[in-house]
């Protein structure tokens, strides 16, 4: 099916229910230039039935496959449907959808930036995170600006506008737990442009973060590990022309 | 080597190597997974029987009581599986979430050509009533 837009909005949600359609609306008014598409990441609550009766595309995943997994539905689907621009929003209304446009501006203002990001610390927007969070955010932002040599200063901001070369790259591989961190360096490895632009975001509407409290050391621990790791590699990514899409295809 | 630590170690891994033959004939095992377990308990075998080559290496590499050798040696292989069998559900994990991702898509085309379907199906009838 030719798609009506040529932009599309990604929304991840995995049990939802309560948010996903004011989400949906929001997006239908904030940004109307974009077709809504909502990763249903196997909810078990009524967040697919809701998001379709919203006026969304709704992708199925059968079971949880993960943020990561389900942000990578989403640049299958707009590789496969001609988008040429993708924006990921999160499920639980953190991201205000009129701010879709400041992304858009940066984009289009030059043609050769590839990921726009939105981030909470280029202004003092106050977001209302615990100090735990934010210093763990802080110490991704110090290493992956050196690593990649430009300042990134909110490298776990889920709010991030692609174009379609960027959406080719993620489609093909994109990191599989907590993405967004590991997703700066594939830019720089692939030689793509990021950007940042300051966006205020809101605190959770509803559900649960995929990052809890208990789990902060578990992650911080495991994308150091994804950083460090992905570093020592010779070529850190497939390429187009590779053997599969699978990264562990290779046994013993 | 004593005889008894011998005979033992001899009847396990005969019974070792015999249930992972088996488990292959009756297709619980694939041949695949297999090899690796198959090497493992031959090389173990081999080691029990043929206890002057055991005593030599436990000599080179510095253990006293040759035994505690084939238990290192085993552990080595046991090692080996482990990672062997990481990877493939490494691998497995991958695979079904590129499964679980071309089902989620090919069931949103089918949705949406259903939906597009129904108000033509809905003229079709009519027309047939007529």
């Amino acid at each position: 099916m030719e798609p009506t837009n040529h932009n599309l909005a990604v929304v991840p949600a995995y049990n939802e229910a309560e948010t996903v359609s004011d989400v949906i609306r929001s997006l239908h008014e904030g940004a109307p230039g974009f077709d809504v598409l909502v990763i249903d990441d196997g909810s078990t609550d009524r967040t697919s039935t809701i998001a379709r009766e919203a006026g969304a595309r709704v992708l199925r995943h059968p079971f949880n496959l993960g943020i990561g997994g389900a942000v990578q539905s989403g640049f299958v689907f707009a590789l496969e449907n001609g988008y040429q621009r993708m924006v990921q929003v999160d499920g639980d209304g953190q991201h205000v959808a009129g701010e879709i446009r400041r992304l858009e501006e940066t984009m289009r203002a030059d043609p050769a930036i590839d990921m726009v990001c939105g981030s909470r610390f280029l202004t003092d927007s106050g977001y209302p995170a615990p100090i735990s969070r934010r210093t763990g955010i802080h110490i991704f932002a110090f290493l992956l600006s050196r690593i990649v040599g430009q300042r990134v200063s909110d490298p776990t901001s889920g709010f991030r506008l692609y174009n379609r070369r960027a959406i080719a790259v993620f489609a093909r591989d994109y990191p599989h737990d907590y993405p967004e961190v590991e997703a700066v360096l594939m830019v720089h490895h692939h030689r793509l442009r990021m950007r940042e632009v300051p966006v205020t975001m809101l605190e959770r509407g509803g559900g649960v973060s995929s990052i809890r409290s208990g789990k902060s050391a578990y992650y911080m621990i495991k994308v150091l590990l994804a950083i460090f790791v992905g570093l020592a590699r010779k070529r850190p990514n497939v390429e187009p022309g590779d053997d599969a899409p699978v990264a562990a295809a290779q046994g013993l | 080597m004593e005889l008894r630590v011998k005979l033992v170690a001899i009847a396990a891994t005969i019974g070792l190597l015999l249930v992972v033959l088996e488990l292959v004939r009756r297709r619980r095992l694939l041949e695949r997974y297999a090899l690796l377990w198959l090497f493992s308990a031959l090389a173990l075998l081999a080691l029990a029987v043929w206890s002057d080559l055991l005593e030599q290496i436990a000599e080179t590499i510095g253990v006293f009581y040759p035994p505690s050798a084939l238990f290192l040696i085993a552990f080595g292989f046991v090692l080996v599986l482990l990672l062997h069998f990481s990877i493939a559900v490494s691998k497995l994990s991958d695979q079904t979430k590129v499964l679980a991702q071309r089902l989620a898509m090919l069931e949103e085309r089918q949705q949406h050509a259903d939906d597009d379907a129904e108000p033509l199906a809905g003229v079709l009838e009519r027309t047939a009533g007529e």
